[in-house]
């Protein structure tokens, strides 16, 4: 996993509450076995018409979205299944962190493995993000996980919330797995103690 | 005395490996479920690393996203398709875990097969790559979806990194009029506290009228718990889920029965024990709920209007409605009974069980279909088709008129062949209605097995209860 490290980047409005995963990917892209080629379908249906062509009025296909990494959606932001693939393709897009008032649990566990940040802002500033871009696409913000702050383009600072942990394993790069191996002592003594047997397969 | 805890506490606190402070817990896995849509890739990155699953005698798989429920005799004719179940076996069969795929006796939606199998037990922990793992907690175990990271984690090491979640308290007392059934419960609950009301938090689902649910119906209800945010739901095992489970091949036997049954009775949350958050709801006061929008928090009784969104206080929320009602091009104040539906689809792991096929077969029994609906019935898995078989109702649903497939996810998840077509309507027994969700473009009305046998034959949404 990449380190996460400070950047200063425009929004792309996405003024939807409840944005589902099937929407992030549609349940059709979901045959493949990599990970690759995902960016091309994010929201694939409301990106595309049926003949595939780009809708122009959709914010991804407007000029002002190029190059932009943040989103700013509404609330409950990933609810739905549990694709990995909807981080996948937000990050291969470009995106690199999400604004919202809330995020779906799942997928917000499964944007922190992907080094996409969630940042989760209070109702006002979420309403003001939006008027702020609707009157001046242009505007930047800066994230700056390692002091938890979104920094306004007039200077405010807007802090967000984080766990320690999550906000360790991003800034350093660390992937969970490689912290979990490290306890195998723990877990080999855990599955020593059990009481009721766990071999439950193995009656098959 | 030890302070009083939730069924929910009681299952975490027995399943915490250890924790660093600061960090989430590390939490044992006793079950992990495998499928062939969210695996492949983490079995890859098992290579990379050159891991081997810790636990394949914990791990079961199962392909049911991606299989086409016609005619089992004939391979997968696509080839992407073809290609992710093949995958699956493959790596199954080189990391040493049991995959019932494709062709087994015992294919099924993987959270229709877990319960049936007697794999799913009490006070276990169950994770799976798909967000309705939550079903399995019908018997009282506390069962999440994870993504492919987390499938990977488990696979390698049996365990999760977790933050402990809030408990919430979903109390259903009463009793359920005619006509209202278990997706009606969970349907008005998604309703009432909406698409995020249990974020962060784990249900238990309690109360007269739960504890009078069969065991496929408190499936049914756990199985939502998603679609209100809540990432798991339970119900405390009772007798109930003892008959359920007695005789199943992989529940204990003998002794070892005996043993778990001690065990499982000291699992019931204990008197006094505090909730983070609690609703409370009336059976008597519930009414056949259905969807409208897309969103599964978009539900109202089935004789109620469409709700109008310019009476919505928010501005987010007004414009979420407008855009919903705009992809369902369905007008405010209208009912929906009445308005013309094209497929009918009965089946998913929310309603692809018996009691569920037999509750749309007491509706289709001599009865037919609506020639202009297209209704499949699609059993959860090869045992209850079989059962379904066994007690006739194949025969009920083709003489009605419909469709009698194999087992799957089926038109739930629109990716292995069964879909709408842009623009038609469903009444679907499926747990979402977003857009495109059974097919891009497609428009899917959220009910139970009764309401959408009844659709079907009228060639509209109806009412059960006045179905002539």
């Amino acid at each position: 996993m990449n380190k996460f490290t400070t950047f200063q980047s425009r929004l792309v409005p996405l003024p939807v509450d409840n944005v589902d995963t099937d929407q992030i990917i549609p349940a059709r892209f979901l045959k493949t076995v990599s990970k690759d080629g995902l960016g091309d379908q994010l929201f694939y249906d409301w990106r595309y018409d049926a003949e595939g062509k780009p809708r122009p009025e959709f914010i991804l296909n407007r000029p002002e979205a190029k190059g932009a990494q943040i989103l700013l959606a509404g609330d409950n932001f990933g609810c739905g299944s549990s694709r990995e693939h909807a981080p996948w393709a937000l990050t291969q897009f470009g995106f690199r962190a999400i604004i919202s008032t809330s995020f779906a649990d799942i997928f917000r566990q499964n944007a922190l493995k992907n080094s996409l940040l969630p940042i989760m802002v209070p109702r006002d500033v979420h309403a003001e993000l939006f008027r702020l871009v609707e009157r001046n696409p242009d505007i930047e913000v800066t994230v700056n996980l390692a002091d938890q702050k979104l920094i306004l383009p007039d200077g405010r600072v807007v802090e967000f919330p984080i766990d320690a942990f999550s906000k360790q394993c991003l800034l350093e790069g660390v992937d969970e797995l490689g912290y979990i191996l490290k306890r195998e002592a723990a877990i080999a003594a855990y599955e020593a103690r059990r009481i009721l047997s766990i071999n439950t397969l193995s009656q098959a | 005395m030890n302070r009083p805890r939730t069924i929910i506490e009681k299952i975490w606190d027995a399943h915490v490996v250890c924790q660093d402070s600061g960090a989430p817990a590390l939490l044992y896995i006793d079950l992990h479920l495998v499928h062939e849509v969210t695996s492949p890739q983490a079995f890859d990155d098992l290579r990379r690393r050159g891991l081997r699953v810790r636990r394949p005698n914990l791990t079961l798989a199962t392909a049911d996203h991606n299989v086409p429920t016609t005619d089992r005799s004939l391979p997968i004719t696509d080839p992407i398709s073809a290609k992710q179940v093949a995958q699956l076996e493959k790596n199954c069969a080189e990391f040493g875990i049991p995959c019932h795929s494709f062709s087994s006796r015992c294919q099924g939606i993987v959270h229709v097969i877990g319960p049936e199998l007697g794999l799913t037990q009490p006070g276990m922990t169950i994770v799976c790559g798909d967000s309705h793992t939550a079903t399995h907690g019908a018997l009282g175990a506390l069962a999440f979806g994870i993504g492919t990271s987390e499938v990977e984690n488990v696979l390698a090491s049996q365990c999760l990194l977790q933050r402990k979640p809030q408990t919430y308290r979903v109390q259903v007392d009463g009793v359920l009029k005619p006509g209202v059934t278990a997706k009606d419960i969970i349907l008005a609950l998604i309703a009432r506290i909406g698409a995020g009301g249990g974020t962060g938090c784990v249900f238990e689902y309690c109360g007269s009228t739960i504890r009078s649910l069969g065991m496929e119906e408190r499936m049914t209800v756990c199985n939502m718990s998603i679609e209100a945010g809540a990432r798991a739901g339970l119900v405390a095992p009772d007798d109930t889920t003892f008959q359920y489970l007695y005789g199943r091949p992989f529940a204990p036997k003998g002794k070892d029965w005996e043993t778990a049954l001690a065990l499982w009775h000291q699992l019931p949350t204990d008197e006094g024990a505090d909730y983070d958050k609690a609703v409370t709801i009336r059976a008597e006061e519930l009414e056949p709920m259905i969807t409208f929008g897309t969103s599964p928090q978009m539900g109202i009784p089935i004789t109620a209007p469409v709700p109008d969104p310019t009476k919505a206080v928010d501005a987010l929320e007004r414009d979420s409605l407008t855009k919903a009602l705009a992809y369902m091009d369905l007008e405010p104040g209208k009912p929906l009974i009445g308005h013309p539906i094209d497929v009918v689809f009965i089946g998913s792991c929310t309603n692809g069980r018996l009691v569920d096929l037999r509750a749309a077969a007491s509706v289709l029994k001599g009865r037919k279909v609506h020639p202009r609906v297209r209704t499949l019935i699609v059993p959860g898995s090869q045992e209850v088709k079989r059962q379904a078989e066994a007690e006739g109702l194949d025969r009920i649903f083709r003489a009605a008129g419909a469709e009698w497939r194999e087992s799957g996810c089926s038109m739930c998840i629109a990716m292995n062949g069964d879909q709408l077509k842009p623009g038609e309507y469903c009444v679907s027994t499926s747990n979402r209605n977003f857009e495109g969700r059974q097919g891009k473009g497609g428009r899917t009305f959220l009910a139970s097995p009764l309401t959408a046998a009844a659709s079907a034959v009228k060639g509209a949404v109806a009412d059960v209860r006045t179905l002539q």
